[in-house]
């Protein structure tokens, strides 16, 4: 018997691809591809896309297999040393906080949207490239859950993350985001996830988890880091790749790239501000400010690829000098409303420290000791008194983002943003121009949002256990609670929270490296940089 | 193109209706320079409260924390909507000075401008 010949990779690829597809012939094309055309983008010969990877099944299992194993190997040798005692200190874990309950969701969202266009788009092989990644995406979320769920055995605030992606105030904004994406057509997503977030942005996301992660000694975060990091080349690569198709399909589709261009840097940039504010506040050890990973990651590079698209006639974001001109405060302006509403946040918070202000006002020279300093220093003022600074009124949320219209006027950080508009004889509010042009594109999709702040005044956010008539029914923390937060557990200050305790007894460091020891538990010299 | 949708009809289900709020309207509300305070507020209230009762009853629960909050002068105060300048009659409701449902109501206080420049 003779043994058949090996193939090539290019052979095994075309026969995977289009070795597997049909023409069919008792029903109609539109039939069976029926989210194709409702778009309006126009696709000639679907024989153009050339899929950059030629990534087989046999090549693929055999990579994601070997970085599962040894992703695992390291997880289980920092769980066997208790690697979560290793971080810089226990606000460090509180960033974690954010991660397992925003981006894991992020992320199986991902793997729904892709799953989708593994199955709508006009031929096998982008079929075959986006269901890959649907593969990646949800590799990517068990891969999260697995490293982080070690600290929720020691710390609080993690170990109810799906449920909270679904029901938490502040991650209606990722959620929505996503669910945004989700419902739009198979262009509309590719566009927004592949291309707009993934490869004009995830280096944003990327670079500050994972070398911030590294920064403050967290290698469990690290090592899913780069395990997820060649799926991220593979997946920014294919955003590339099918802005161009798309663009050299018709001329038509320019406009409508274009639209979707400007709507989802938008709606990703206003995502990212919980980055911005993990960045600059969260992490003990600094890696850079967010005014100067906005500088390089979108300003430079993210200029550099418009001027190589100008060609097809697309132009930078709409509102691309708006993130420039909030580069300076993002963070300021979202950790002070974090601060202001610890009680009704799924992790505690603190004030920078002196030595953290010495570092802002360095980094944000033109906004930090202006506007923010005196805010924080009264508010430490405040805090020593003991009567800390606490906001307990719910916000005017903008209808596209769900953010709370906390942002400031582009060229005056002392004024409000105020947007608003009618449709359909109803009054509708938006933090931004950027918020507000979605808006009106597309209003009927958008006045659908379920905004926690108005469900919450319905009535709506209440456990089947909770008992309105009770004489101490307490309607806001009832609403925390159908959240997904445990009132008084999961939020308030950090220095008074069972993490921050917890940590000074099991590791007899300082649980803020900054503020020095806060119980007794630290022999050491409080002020000592722990490791 | 008020919605792309893959059915011509669609249209997505609008879910925060008056009648969804228990006899009471929303009503938003912006001191305006007072960025510490974080964002404009939103609180329920009665389409028949009169702006008396928002100033003496309402506004001291949401900003009596902001330590510009007692200075105020209220005969001095500027208001607004976003259809422009507005002047409040004490008595009359908020029904009456056409704040309707969702409807955001902004307000200046001229020689008050932030606590100590913070917001
Ligand atoms: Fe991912
Ligand atoms: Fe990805
Ligand atoms: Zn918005």
């Amino acid at each position: 018997m003779t043994k058949a010949k090996k193939l090539s990779l290019k052979q095994n690829y075309t026969m995977l691809t289009k070795g597997l597809d049909w023409e069919p012939s008792y029903q109609k094309k539109e039939d069976i591809f029926p989210q194709l055309s409702f778009e309006g983008i126009k696709i000639h010969n679907w024989d153009n896309w050339e899929d950059p990877f030629r990534l087989t099944i046999d090549a693929y299992w055999k990579y994601q297999g070997e970085k599962e194993k040894k992703l695992y190997a390291i997880i289980d040798a920092f769980q066997q040393n208790n690697g979560q005692f290793n971080v810089t200190d226990a606000r460090y874990i509180q960033a974690l906080k954010i991660f397992i309950n925003a981006v894991v969701g992020l992320e199986y969202s991902a793997w729904r949207g892709f799953t989708r266009l593994g199955r709508e788009l006009g031929d096998a092989s982008p079929r075959i490239a986006t269901q890959m990644q649907a593969i990646d995406e949800m590799r990517h979320a068990t891969t999260q859950t697995h490293a982080i769920s070690h600290y929720n055995r020691f710390f609080e605030g993690m170990g109810n993350a799906p449920y909270q992606y679904d029901h938490a105030w502040y991650l209606s904004i990722p959620k929505s985001f996503f669910d945004d994406a989700c419902s739009a057509g198979p262009f509309e997503f590719i566009v927004a996830i592949s291309f707009a977030f993934e490869y004009v942005l995830t280096n944003l996301v990327f670079m500050p988890w994972m070398s911030g992660a590294a920064y403050n000694g967290d290698m469990s975060t690290v090592s899913f880091g780069f395990s997820a990091q060649s799926d991220e080349a593979r997946h920014m690569t294919l955003g590339l790749e099918v802005i161009k198709f798309l663009l050299e399909q018709d001329p038509d589709n320019v406009a409508i790239v274009q639209k979707w261009i400007d709507k989802w840097f938008w709606r990703a940039y206003r995502v990212l501000s919980l980055v911005a504010t993990m960045m600059d506040y969260m992490l003990p050890k600094r890696v850079m400010s967010w005014d100067e990973a906005w500088t390089i990651y979108y300003e430079e590079n993210g200029g550099a690829l418009f001027a190589d698209l100008a060609r097809y006639g697309i132009k930078p974001p709409r509102n691309a000098e708006v993130t420039i001109k909030e580069k300076g405060r993002l963070s300021h302006e979202m950790w002070s409303i974090f601060y202001a509403n610890r009680d009704v946040v799924g992790f505690p918070l603190w004030l920078p420290s002196q030595e953290e202000m010495a570092w802002f006002s360095e980094k944000y020279p033109d906004t930090f000791d202006k506007y923010y300093r005196p805010r924080f220093e009264y508010w430490q003022e405040l805090e020593d008194l003991g009567t800390p600074y606490t906001n307990s009124t719910l916000p005017q949320l903008c209808q596209v983002c769900q953010w709370p219209c906390l942002f400031t006027e582009a060229d005056d950080p002392t004024e409000f943003v105020h947007r608003e508009t009618e449709f359909d004889g109803e009054i509708f509010h938006f933090c931004s121009d950027g918020c507000h042009q979605i808006f009106e594109d597309e209003p009927k999709k958008y006045i659908q949002a379920w905004l926690p702040v108005h469900q919450i005044y319905m009535g709506n956010c209440l456990l089947p256990d909770a008992d309105p008539s009770s004489p101490d029914f307490n309607p806001m923390a009832e609403a925390i609670r159908y959240m997904g937060i445990k009132p008084g557990v999961d939020g308030g200050l950090f220095k008074d929270h069972s993490d921050a305790k917890n940590w000074e007894k099991w590791t007899e460091r300082p649980a803020n490296i900054h503020q020095g020891a806060s119980t007794d538990f630290v022999r050491k010299t409080s002020s000592q940089n722990s490791k | 193109m008020p919605i792309k949708s893959i059915r011509p009809d669609y249209r997505g289900e609008y879910k925060d209706g008056i009648e969804h709020f228990n006899g009471q309207q929303l009503l938003n509300i912006c001191w305006e320079k007072h960025t510490m305070l974080g964002w404009p507020m939103c609180v329920p209230v009665p389409a028949t409260l009169t702006f008396g009762q928002l100033i003496d009853n309402v506004l001291p629960g949401i900003y009596a924390i902001h330590p510009d909050f007692e200075k105020i002068d209220w005969d001095k105060v500027q208001w607004s909507t976003s259809k422009g300048p507005l002047i409040p009659n004490r008595n009359k409701s908020l029904r009456e000075h056409e704040l309707r449902h969702k409807a955001q109501i902004r307000f200046r206080t001229p020689e008050l401008n932030g606590h100590n420049n913070g917001g």
